[in-house]
């Protein structure tokens, strides 16, 4: 079970972690002040295995790991967007954090209890027993996703294996 | 057949590839920073390979150089030392990342580079395939040489008519915004072609590519022509042959065409990059701080054009107006040209080379409730500074005109 916390369209990485907090690289480090200026209760209050729910082109502007990383640093299971910004996107894989793609997302509301299966995509809300269907991951995006990130794949693969 | 980046792509893999494809291919740089190249050092050596090629690393130290604390001071440090113990030899600190790569002739049609930079998608106005990646692929591409890519489709944007007095690529480039939305280009590639691409000089053309990015854009791309070459052949260290890459029968996603005839100067409005109005309706705002620089604007024929307007005059006595050249070689052209007297006789601060104020930890942080007007990509809360600060983003042009008057102004009057 996990809570969800709702976001609205174009959060950007700046919003996600200022750029004055780009100092470290250390996930709990930065996820002490993750969302610290849109959203001030978040880094106190959030709990291992709660969800974001966001609206569309979650994640844009820089190109910062830190954003992905700050948020996996707080225990944020995975992130469900209508849309994600491009770079964020491929960053949040590579970095580990699982993300969902569900046009539908809009729809949960804050504080919703979630069971989400990120194999299949499947997003069960509890409060109305609704279940949501979140794309599919392309299998190569799985493959990362399954290594833990683009590091332990390419420890344990040749790179050429994802085509 | 098709795209300027299925032709990119084509071309390099020789094998004729579609939008959609997922593709392994070799990069020719690896681009990093000051900023991304620790996270970067991080990944590679959780990796355990060695580096594949020594020669297409590239590290630029820009975003915080000289460091201004000591945070910023000991991730130099780790950047150093990985530069001195790999023996990288592609290591500058003479200005912003994406001014150097092309100066120092790693930009060159056909080629393919990712940096760990948002606006590493600069590059695409010479007919390259550039994006922006994080550090980890960064540190990925270090130790194999080689990415993945889904090629992505394409968003054409014809531009067509002629500029107006006073306006310029980035007031078009703001149009652009405006008609596409923030996320209007997600994934996708942009193409910029039309009788007003192909009369345009580079300087101007980068706008485009550059700020592909604020539409969510993976690239932002021109076709090659005599202007790229000759630009790449007289002001760059890049040496041909170079392919003559543009789009052939291409297929596109969607298509958009703007006649800019018409079109005034444009401020793109605190806090969004699409929220973008003609400057004429914002006229008179009072400005705390102009800033004129970035990888976008800071070029030396826009610090020409902002010396025009500001020469003889004196800068609005209680706005700061800051300059800061897009690289060491613009502040050598300025200084031998005497624009750098001009803006100091004006009242400008000129500083040295980077992306300064842009990512607000030095060189012009904003206090509380202060209003900006730059020549920026990116007007985000608390880009600058403060989150309790404003952005507005115009031409260097409008820029000068507003330093000025210490408002909001239009620069046509200035030019006429």
């Amino acid at each position: 079970m996990a809570r969800a916390w709702k976001f609205e369209d174009n959060v950007n990485t700046d919003e996600i972690i200022p750029g004055r907090y780009n100092l470290t690289t250390v996930p709990h480090e930065l996820a002490e002040h993750v969302f610290c200026e849109v959203r001030s209760d978040f880094a106190g209050s959030v709990v291992a295995g709660d969800i974001i729910v966001a609206g569309k082109n979650f994640g844009c502007g820089s190109s910062r790991e830190h954003a992905p990383i700050a948020i996996k640093g707080s225990g944020v299971k995975c992130v469900i967007a209508r849309s994600f910004a491009r770079i964020f996107f491929r960053n949040a894989i590579n970095v580990g954090l699982p993300i969902l793609t569900c046009d539908e997302a809009h729809t949960i509301a804050e504080g919703s209890e979630l069971d989400v299966d990120l194999a299949t995509g499947k997003i069960h809300v509890r409060a109305n027993r609704e279940t949501l269907e979140a794309s599919p991951l392309p299998a190569f995006v799985l493959a990362i996703v399954q290594a833990g990130g683009i590091v332990p794949y390419v420890r344990e693969h040749d790179i050429e294996e994802l085509e | 057949m098709g795209t300027l980046v299925e032709e990119i792509f084509s071309h390099r893999l020789e094998r004729p590839v579609a939008a959609g494809d997922i593709v392994i291919a070799e990069v020719d740089s690896i681009m990093s920073h000051d900023n991304t190249t620790p996270l970067a050092i991080e990944a590679w050596q959780k990796i355990g390979k060695p580096i594949k090629y020594r020669d297409r690393i590239v590290i630029h130290f820009d975003h915080a150089y000289p460091a201004p604390n000591i945070a910023a001071a000991i991730n130099q440090r780790r950047a150093l030392d990985f530069i001195r113990e790999q023996d990288i030899d592609n290591f500058f600190h003479r200005g912003i990342c994406h001014q150097v790569m092309i100066e120092e002739g790693f930009v060159a049609p056909g080629r393919i580079i990712i940096g760990a930079d948002s606006h590493t998608n600069t590059y695409g106005a010479f007919g390259c395939f550039a994006a922006g990646f994080g550090s980890t692929e960064i540190g990925v591409a270090w130790a194999t040489g080689k990415t993945w890519f889904r090629i992505p489709e394409t968003i054409h944007v014809r531009l067509s008519g002629s500029l107006a007095l006073g306006v310029f690529a980035k007031d078009v480039m703001l149009e652009t915004a405006r008609v596409l939305g923030m996320d209007g280009a997600t994934y996708a590639a942009v193409e910029y072609s039309g009788s007003l691409i192909e009369s345009l000089p580079m300087h101007e053309r980068i706008i485009f590519a550059n700020m592909s990015t604020e539409l969510g854009a993976k690239c932002g791309l021109i076709g090659v022509d005599d202007t790229t070459i000759e630009f790449l052949e007289s002001q760059t260290q890049a040496r041909g042959p170079f392919p003559r890459l543009r789009a052939r029968e291409p297929s596109y996603q969607q298509e958009v065409a703007i006649d800019v005839t018409e079109l005034e100067p444009q401020v793109a409005c605190h806090p969004r990059v699409d929220r973008v109005k003609p400057l004429s309706e914002l006229q008179g705002m009072a400005i705390d701080q102009v800033f004129i620089g970035t990888c976008t604007n800071a070029r030396y024929e826009d610090l020409a054009i902002a010396a025009r307007i500001l020469e003889g005059k004196k800068v609005a006595k209680h706005t700061r107006v800051i300059i800061t050249p897009a690289s060491q070689r613009v502040l050598d052209q300025i200084i031998a040209d005497g624009l750098v007297q001009v803006f100091h006789d004006a009242g400008c601060v000129v500083t040295s080379s980077g992306c300064g104020a842009c990512i607000g930890r030095h060189g012009g942080v904003l206090a509380p409730g202060e209003k900006a007007f730059t020549t920026m990509n990116r007007n985000f809360v608390g880009r600058m500074g403060s989150p309790e600060a404003e952005i507005y983003l115009g031409s260097p042009a409008a820029a000068a005109a507003t330093a000025i008057e210490g408002r909001i102004a239009d620069p046509r009057k200035y030019l006429e």
